[in-house]
């Protein structure tokens, strides 16, 4: 089998130890062998694959190649790819062929990156265990009873199953970290604005970010790299220098300041999850970094407040889909407002429809102030407490999930279940601040735990050089869930 | 408190979502249990606080004003349900 790491492949790559051709079908080998039994892919791209890289060894074979040039990657199905089924996990994009493709898209296939498939996500990305996907459950490789997490879970049972190098993915309340941390590999949520989300179907505008998932902060930062940067398509991608995030991983901790908000440590997390924490505290307190207690106090109002503004803007943007340009429409309409409503009523799963419907609820008359504006004032409250602590620390450390995991089928009767999980992201979200995920011990039955790095606007790279220093000294990040039973 | 049927209904209707008589119920306790959950942010004290619409200080770029894309029609109808010599087709709605 092939090496994990992105870096260590392309530097085989460039050495002539294996060609791309060799690799993606090594890959594609094993998505039919495992992914029967995972689900983490919608749509295997076989042929664009092996086109894309065979073009890539003739670029490493030219002297041409960049840094990516070979490396087999998948696509969460959120972005769009030009004549590749789009589907967002969802019935009402089942038959929508992109006829165009991402920004993220385009630029890591101009940097030589080879598209393996689309990845199975929760259903327009809401949801926390990618179970709401109209293509059915992502099972997780650690335990195939467990939820991946989501709504990134295709993507992350992809990274840690070892069948693609690495995925994009996109976060809007914890989406790329959460599936990140309970499948044991690292997560990149950048700071707002800083990719481009031109292509990227739009579920809430002012918290939407794409990402990264990998098997290291070494790599996530190669692929950054690339997708970083501002792009005149997206009227929310930030006119923001992009640092070289490969050259800020180097340097040791000493003098780093880690932040510990005191909220995070509550009676609702669990035990194993708590200790995880504090072992890796301690490992960043040993290479260098000071440990500070620190408070967000508005914190325990993030998952009212983040509910309310992603369900408006997801009511809003989600209004588009109306049977006519695009998308699922019905068969039993003989008039415009029910071409709408059936439409919208077939293509959309249950959990959709819940949230189109509390969205539209709280934006409409006689409610707007009491919910909307109400929840937009606590979000400025929330990112003034970021920006409080962060002048006394560097970064904040925190657990990803309040549980350890998740069984499948656990949260499908109770919604508010499933949205009291995602506590520890949603408030970093709501402040738009960069937030890194990566595996930092084990549970029950040898369920992997992540943790949380939040840094404030841009720190990417003091983000990446942390848990780069800690993935130094740990092998977490190394360790590989057993599929052997599988076919 | 639960949420009325009649007000489940005049939501579905603003959302433009059919629903069928036996998902009225379902609905009025899942959206009766997110609102129990979403009011407890009615307890903060948000006295004098401006709304934070969007995560940073952006303002809107301007553009030269000139054609920057191309008719691209035929692709973007290539992906629609029913089209008839270039247009959009839907049910009656003049008669």
């Amino acid at each position: 089998m092939q090496v994990d790491s992105v870096m260590q492949q392309a530097a085989d790559l460039r050495a002539g130890a294996c060609s791309s051709v060799e690799l993606t079908q090594s890959y594609l080998a094993r998505i039919r062998q495992l992914d029967g039994t995972l689900n983490s892919l919608i749509t295997v791209t076989e042929d664009i694959a092996l086109a894309q890289a065979q073009a890539a060894d003739a670029r490493l074979a030219a002297g041409s190649a960049g840094p990516l040039t070979g490396i087999p990657i998948v696509h969460k199905d959120v972005f769009c790819t030009r004549g590749v089924r789009t589907s967002c996990g969802s019935r009402m994009l089942d038959n929508f062929i992109a006829p165009y493709d991402a920004t993220v898209v385009s630029r890591l296939q101009a940097a030589g990156c080879v598209m393996l498939g689309k990845a199975n996500m929760d259903e327009f990305a809401m949801g926390s265990s990618n179970e709401t996907s109209f293509y059915g459950p992502v099972h997780n490789p650690w335990s195939v009873d467990a939820a991946p997490g989501g709504s990134s879970g295709g993507s992350a049972v992809a990274v840690a199953a070892r069948l693609c190098a690495a995925a994009t993915g996109s976060d809007t309340g914890g989406s790329v970290r959460q599936p990140a941390a309970l499948t044991g590999i690292t997560g990149l949520k950048p700071t707002y604005g800083r990719c481009s989300r031109w292509g990227m179907v739009a579920f809430a505008s002012s918290l939407d970010q794409a990402g990264i998932l990998a098997h290291s902060a070494q790599d996530v930062a190669a692929l950054l790299q690339v997708i970083a940067g501002f792009d005149a398509q997206d009227s929310t991608c930030a006119e923001q220098p992009v640092p070289d995030y490969a050259a800020g991983l180097a340097g040791d901790l000493r003098g780093l300041r880690i932040g510990l908000p005191q909220e995070f440590f509550t009676d609702g997390l669990d035990a194993a999850v708590a200790a995880v924490v504090q072992q890796a505290a301690q490992v960043y307190e040993s290479l260098g970094a000071t440990l500070v207690e620190v408070s967000l106090p508005t914190s325990q109002a993030s998952i009212p407040a983040y509910y309310v503004i992603a369900l408006a803007e997801a009511a809003s943007n989600l209004s588009r889909y109306d049977g006519v340009r695009f998308g699922h429409r019905s068969a039993q309409a003989d008039d415009l407002a029910a071409l709408y409503a059936h439409s919208r009523a077939e293509g959309f799963g249950t959990e959709v429809k819940r949230r189109i419907m509390l969205g539209t609820y709280v934006l409409s008359e006689g409610y707007y102030d009491a919910y909307y504006v109400q929840a937009q004032k606590v979000r400025q409250l929330i990112a003034n407490d970021f920006q409080r602590v962060l002048q006394e620390v560097d970064l904040l450390l925190g657990p990803v999930t309040p549980f350890a995991s998740c069984a499948l089928g656990a949260w499908q009767q109770d919604p508010v279940q499933m949205y009291l999980g995602d506590v520890y992201t949603v408030p970093v979200s709501l402040a738009g601040l960069p937030a890194l995920s990566h595996p930092a011990g084990c549970a029950q039955h040898g369920m992997p735990v992540g943790v949380q790095l939040i840094g404030n606007y841009w720190a990417e790279p003091r983000l990446l050089q942390a848990a780069h220093q800690y993935q130094g000294v740990t092998d977490w990040h190394q360790q590989a869930p057993d599929l052997s039973w599988i076919g | 408190m639960l949420l009325p049927s009649a007000e489940v209904n005049r939501i579905a209707q603003l959302a433009r979502l059919h629903l069928q008589p036996e998902e009225v119920s379902g609905l009025q306790q899942d959206l009766s249990a997110m609102l129990a959950l979403v009011r407890q942010m009615q307890a903060v004290d948000t006295q004098g606080v401006q709304p934070m619409a969007h995560p940073l200080a952006m303002v809107q770029r301007l553009r030269t004003d000139q054609v920057t894309e191309q008719n691209q029609r035929a692709a973007y109808q290539a992906v629609a349900p029913q089209v008839d010599e270039g247009l959009y087709l839907v049910p009656r709605v003049v008669e």
